[in-house]
């Protein structure tokens, strides 16, 4: 059973974390949520397993009940 | 309104007992005369049990109304003797097409293989199927059905029903040692017995609107989701018999229902979809809402409740009279061997068991299917909305666009009457499973396993090359003579002079069964994989019947 990586795994964290502010750049609000959601559905899509999805899922919502 | 089709008007008769005022007890009382009850009415019938139909109204089903008749359903209506008739009827199709504005995102063929007696779905205005349904029940001295005759109280004895029956010539008591509630979505005998029907309501309303035109749309299922014709809501188009084409608008909630019915409202709609010069008439119009709900269980005591009365969904994926027919099929063999003193009465439990879980499956495909097509937060909206542009280039998003998964039937997964495997085997035919059809000869004649199937238990016995070894076809004629309704086949490859043999020339039996020389299922009467095995086992055959029948150990 696949778990849900939660160590670092970028070779350059700093540049991953630029790749994702710089695509929603000159976006409006809902044109980034789009792009967030589509790209949610392309990540679940490639992890491809429920069981991650549904434990990151967990982890993201710490702190919301 | 109604150009293509005229409503018959069954006529009412009193009873004898109503006459007379003397009280009869009836096996059975069914309570409607829909899809539901009828249904189960032809299958008593069938199995010798006669029984009475109590309808408040005296026609068919008004308007068009569920339309869409799967695979299932219909070779019920098959084994009963009155599929061919909707099939001739009735417009066959398998292919559904999903767009997003004007762009394709998805199809899907509800039956891709093939070599199968019964198609996968057909559409029919459901008055046609009411009407074949009463013409094929008219024919059985064994079914009495009584027109306006409208169930007003319900009281339950020890060992029978005490329903008051108000006709035009007043109430009067009918007893029953049964009753089956076929009475629908708003059924009075589910409120007389005081039920919870708990479920979901979903803010949303749609309009019908069923047109008759010349038009050369091909028949299939084709679902829009924000079109250039009716923006930001779905749209949904279904080919009918008689020129008759199904349109059906998402309106949202705020529509005012009675407005939206007005020819000058329906309209301007329609011809926004089929251009304006497209000369149509209006047939039906109709304003609906819906709810996913059901009984907590189906069986109260000696009242069983079948179809909407038990169980309701959104209209989205088929599964409303899909879903009800094979209730009656559940339970229709299962009372009649209680009441033929050859299954105890605890069988009946296994009915609400069985009939639960299928309705708990078709409550969350169509739930799903209506968070998808009406989201119910923005968040839900903004995914729907990226599945769907995700849709037109990536094939993953595809299978995540649900317009309705359609109906297919229900696996008793958990029954207990299934005989866990014991040998391995390949493919679906896992206990509890519906039998799947495959082409056979019998006789010299090209049929279908679905015939052989015929509402007793049935065994298949995997005779490869044409050998039943003498003990196992004596080991089988003595259950086929016993007690329980049974029949026996042995499946060869080619014709080989075995008595009552399926050949299966084409070797789709073998291959959907996963049969090798030696193999056997049980089949039960409702066609349902009860066991099967490896090597034949006079014993373990035995015990399988015993469990199929409610005998099991802990029952």
């Amino acid at each position: 059973m696949a778990k849900l990586m939660t160590e670092q795994r970028f070779a350059s964290p700093d540049d991953v974390y630029q790749l994702l502010i710089d695509s929603h750049r000159d976006l409006t609000p809902d044109q980034s949520t789009r792009l967030n959601a589509k790209l949610i559905l392309l990540l679940a899509n490639h992890i491809g397993d429920a069981e991650v999805l549904a434990e990151a899922l967990r982890v993201a919502r710490q702190g919301m009940e | 309104m109604h150009a293509t089709f005229s409503y018959p008007k069954y006529s009412f008769t009193p009873s004898d007992e109503q006459r007379t005022g003397s009280v009869r007890r009836h096996p059975v009382v069914i309570v409607g005369a829909g899809p539901v009850g009828l249904t189960a009415a032809l299958d008593f019938a069938r199995k010798g049990v006669p029984v009475v139909v109590l309808d408040a109204e005296d026609t068919v089903s008004v308007g068009s109304r569920a339309v869409c008749y799967a695979k299932r359903a219909l070779e019920v209506w098959d084994r009963l003797g009155v599929g061919q008739r909707m099939i001739d009827k009735g417009v066959v199709w398998k292919i559904g097409k999903v767009f997003n504005g004007d762009r394709m995102v998805y199809q899907f063929d509800l039956l891709p293989e093939p070599d199968h007696k019964i198609p996968a779905f057909i559409n029919l205005q459901q008055y046609y199927l009411e009407d074949f349904l009463v013409a094929q029940a008219r024919r059985s001295d064994l079914i009495d059905l009584r027109w306006l005759s409208r169930v007003i109280s319900a009281r339950q004895e020890a060992d029978h029903v005490v329903l008051q029956v108000e006709t035009p010539d007043g109430v009067h008591a009918v007893e029953a040692g049964w009753v089956i509630a076929c009475d629908g979505a708003k059924s009075s005998v589910r409120k007389m017995l005081g039920l919870e029907f708990q479920g979901e309501v979903f803010k949303d309303r749609f309009l019908i609107a069923d047109v008759v035109m010349k038009a050369d749309f091909p028949a299939e299922r084709w679902f829009w989701f924000d079109p250039p014709f009716h923006r930001k809501q779905s749209a949904l188009l279904h080919m009918q018999p008689d020129n008759v084409w199904r349109l059906d608008f998402q309106l949202g909630w705020d529509a005012d229902p009675e407005e939206e019915k007005k020819p000058e409202r329906v309209i301007p709609r329609v011809q926004a979809m089929l251009g304006a010069d497209t000369p149509f008439e209006l047939e039906w119009v109709s304003v609906y809402t819906f709810q996913c709900r059901r009984l907590e269980q189906f069986r109260h005591g000696r009242i069983l409740f079948a179809g909407d009365s038990a169980h309701q969904v959104s209209p989205f994926g088929a599964r409303g009279a899909n879903s009800g027919v094979p209730d009656a099929d559940n339970l229709v063999w299962k009372l009649a061997l209680v009441l033929d003193g050859k299954a105890p009465e605890s069988l009946l439990d296994s009915y609400s068991d069985e009939r639960v879980a299928a309705a708990k499956e078709n409550i969350l495909n169509s739930t799903r299917s209506t968070d998808f097509i009406t989201p119910k937060s923005e968040m839900s909206r903004v995914f729907r909305d990226a599945v769907l542009e995700l849709a037109v280039d990536q094939p993953f998003a595809r299978a995540l666009v649900n317009s309705g998964r359609l109906s297919t039937p229900t696996t008793y997964t958990d029954s207990p009457l299934n005989t866990p495997d014991g040998d391995s085997f390949a493919g679906k035919m896992v206990p509890g499973a519906p039998a799947t059809d495959a082409p056979v000869e019998r006789d010299g004649q090209s049929g279908w396993l679905m015939e052989a199937l015929d509402g007793r238990f049935t065994v298949l016995y995997a005779a490869g090359d044409g050998r039943v070894p003498a003990e196992v076809a004596e080991a089988l004629d003595g259950p086929a003579a016993g007690p329980l309704p049974l029949a026996w086949h042995a499946v060869t490859d080619r014709r080989r002079g075995i008595a009552g043999e399926l050949v299966d020339s084409a070797g789709r039996l073998r291959e959907r069964y996963d049969l090798t020389p030696g193999s056997v299922y049980l089949i039960r009467p409702d066609q349902h994989i009860a066991a099967r095995w490896r090597r034949f086992d006079a014993a373990a055959l035995s015990a399988a019947l015993d469990r199929a029948v409610g005998h099991a150990a802990g029952c």
